[in-house]
């Protein structure tokens, strides 16, 4: 299986962020780099909405992510809910 | 008005819809062929546009949202930066020349991929891929400024920044990066996007800004790491296009597959040797490592490339050509290509310099197959030989590969000890090449590349001397000649970092920042 990856900055934005993402995605690994975060998954990752707003406690536009994003890989899926990133084999 | 009007907003899909499709439409006065001359001759075929699909679904009016945020942030950390001296909080001034060979070397890039792409966008006949290479170019001309901006703080103090617009056009090595991107945006449309946005954007890119940059802010550079972030931020998403672009390209039509395979090989080996120079930047530029050349190849090359290549196969894309070769050379590129900058430090804008004893020790950890049997002794060797006052500096001019422009420092596949020449006749001229993919890259396409700016060539036909220079006048210096051509400063721009203007300054400043001397 193939893995894909989400890097975001290391930043008080995006530590609900992570936090949201490693919850929704058990599998997923987060390793801790100079001043970003790259979170790793077998398969697919997904970043879901609801579970930042969550905790974050306000309204979130997953557009959002594009001001603390790095990089990323895989196909993208993006949704008003959802944004998964896969690959195909 | 009893117009109906929904309760609900649009989603991101329709709303990507409306704003992005039935803005275009079929021209009457001209053919479409005359409109758009370069959609087709490239081979590739296209049925139906619409296809496209933008798996970020961003407009325009997201865009500036997203982007203005992202830009408040750069220039306010631009601005800490230079009202602290952010300068002299980086780990060392030899950590400088990184930034130098960044705003030399690759800046400028930035500013040919907006071009690139405002090109490509006007020459597809579709609305989606327009609106897509619209934003791209934005982004790149963006990225072209913030960099400059950022860097500008560090040619107040240090020197080799001065002159960098001019010295793209002339200096030797950085005809590497330039004609890389003068290749691409000579190309076709689709061959330009599969260049850039696929095999550049997707499968290289993260090897220079996120592994470099994650060092960048290791080493204290706030500035450098905030452009290089936002920019990477804005390459997730020219990434997610390149991908989408092959997929578009493959689905539309079968016969598009060898054009498509083709092009993979020819831009991953050609934005492979570009990167080599980042490879030289990691593993002997940052004072504090956080990963080698080769670590960072292996999880941004081999195992996400490998995992791309994996999900292509299904359109009976296979993974580029000369794998084997760079698999091998992963050992090998940034000591030779830092040994090679050692040698000509006298005609470059940075300083080189040996790494000390525990850079050493780290990059023997770091390489246990390469460096202790094949590069730490000559580094040795040269400090040995700097100690009694003969640095070597090379005054002969190398032999450059007549496609990647690199001069001809690389070994044979199999064998570091020998240097790889391949050569090809063609219309009673030999030329040279530094590897297989090279010569393969040059045979499919040899009346561009005949045409290539050599600037060793150049110099030996004394077309790099400034007007009014007697190369025949007794007593004429061709390194000196050439040095005032590239506008660049002997003894001040150029040779080892030991002993430089910059090194003194730095200390000088850094104990005015600590003390109240």
């Amino acid at each position: 299986m193939s893995k894909v990856f989400i890097a975001l900055q290391t930043n008080d934005d995006t530590r609900s962020i992570i936090q949201a993402i490693l919850a929704d995605n058990p599998h997923a690994i987060a390793n801790e780099q100079p001043a970003m975060v790259k979170i790793d998954a077998e398969g697919a990752l997904v970043v879901r909405r609801s579970t930042i707003e969550e905790l974050i406690g306000r309204d979130f536009d997953l557009q959002e992510l594009h001001i603390n994003l790095i990089s990323l890989t895989g196909h993208v899926d993006e949704t008003d809910d959802e944004l998964t990133l896969s690959w195909n084999t | 008005m009893d117009m109906k009007v929904s309760k609900k907003k649009l989603g991101l899909k329709e709303k990507y819809q409306h704003m992005t499709r039935g803005l275009g439409w079929e021209t009457t006065y001209q053919s479409m062929d005359e409109v758009f001359p370069y959609a087709k001759y490239e081979g590739i075929k296209i049925h139906d546009w619409d296809k496209w699909e933008d798996p970020f679904r961003l407009t325009m009016d997201a865009y500036w949202k997203y982007q203005a945020e992202k830009e408040r942030k750069l220039y306010a950390i631009i601005d800490a930066y230079a009202q602290n001296n952010g300068h002299l909080s980086v780990t060392d001034a030899r950590y400088i020349n990184a930034i130098k060979l960044f705003l030399n070397g690759i800046s400028p890039l930035e500013y040919m991929a907006h071009r690139g792409f405002a090109h490509a966008g006007r020459q597809f006949p579709g609305v989606g891929p327009r609106v897509a290479c619209l934003m791209q170019s934005l982004d790149e001309i963006r990225h072209a400024q913030t960099q400059i901006h950022s860097l500008s703080n560090y040619n107040k103090y240090y020197n080799g920044f001065h002159e960098y617009r001019h010295m793209l056009e002339r200096v030797w090595y950085l005809s590497v990066p330039r004609s890389f991107f003068d290749d691409a945006y000579t190309a076709g449309p689709f061959e330009f996007m599969v260049a850039i946005g696929f095999s550049f954007e997707y499968v290289l890119t993260n090897l220079l800004f996120v592994p470099f940059v994650s060092g960048a802010a290791y080493n204290g550079d706030m500035g450098t790491m905030t452009f290089g972030f936002s920019a990477q931020s804005d390459e997730a998403r020219h990434m997610t296009l390149g991908l989408e672009v092959i997929k578009f390209i493959l689905e539309q039509d079968p016969d598009n597959l060898p054009i498509v395979q083709q092009w993979i090989d020819k831009w991953t080996w050609r934005g492979y040797r570009v990167l080599t120079l980042v490879g030289m930047m990691m593993d002997y530029m940052l004072p504090k490592r956080i990963m080698s050349w080769k670590e960072a190849w292996e999880v941004y090359f081999e195992e996400n490339g490998g995992a791309l290549f994996k999900d292509l196969a299904r359109y009976g894309i296979r993974p580029p050509k000369w794998l084997d070769q760079i698999e091998q050379d992963k050992d090998h590129i940034s000591h030779q290509a830092w040994a090679t900058f050692y040698n000509y430090a006298a005609a470059c804008n940075f300083h080189t310099w040996i790494p000390t004893d525990d850079e050493l020790d780290w990059l023997s950890q770091k390489y246990p197959n390469s460096f202790d049997k094949y590069y730490r002794p000559r580094l040795e060797h040269w400090r040995e030989e700097a100690k009694k006052g003969n640095r070597f500096y090379n005054k002969t001019l190398p032999m450059l590969c007549q496609t990647c422009q690199i001069p001809m420092i690389f070994t044979e596949p199999g064998d570091p000890t020998q240097i790889c020449y391949r050569e090809v006749d063609y219309k009673d001229n030999k030329y040279h090449f530094c590897s297989d993919g090279c010569k393969e890259i040059f045979e499919h396409e040899p009346e561009k590349y005949i045409q290539a700016w050599l600037p060793v060539h150049q110099i030996y036909q004394g077309n790099c001397f400034n007007e009014g220079v007697d190369p025949t006048a007794e007593g004429f210096d061709p390194l000196a000649a050439v040095l005032d051509y590239y506008h660049l400063n002997f003894g001040r721009d150029n040779l080892d970092f030991d002993g430089s203007e910059d090194q003194k300054n730095f200390e000088a400043w850094r104990g005015m920042a600590t003390k109240n001397t």
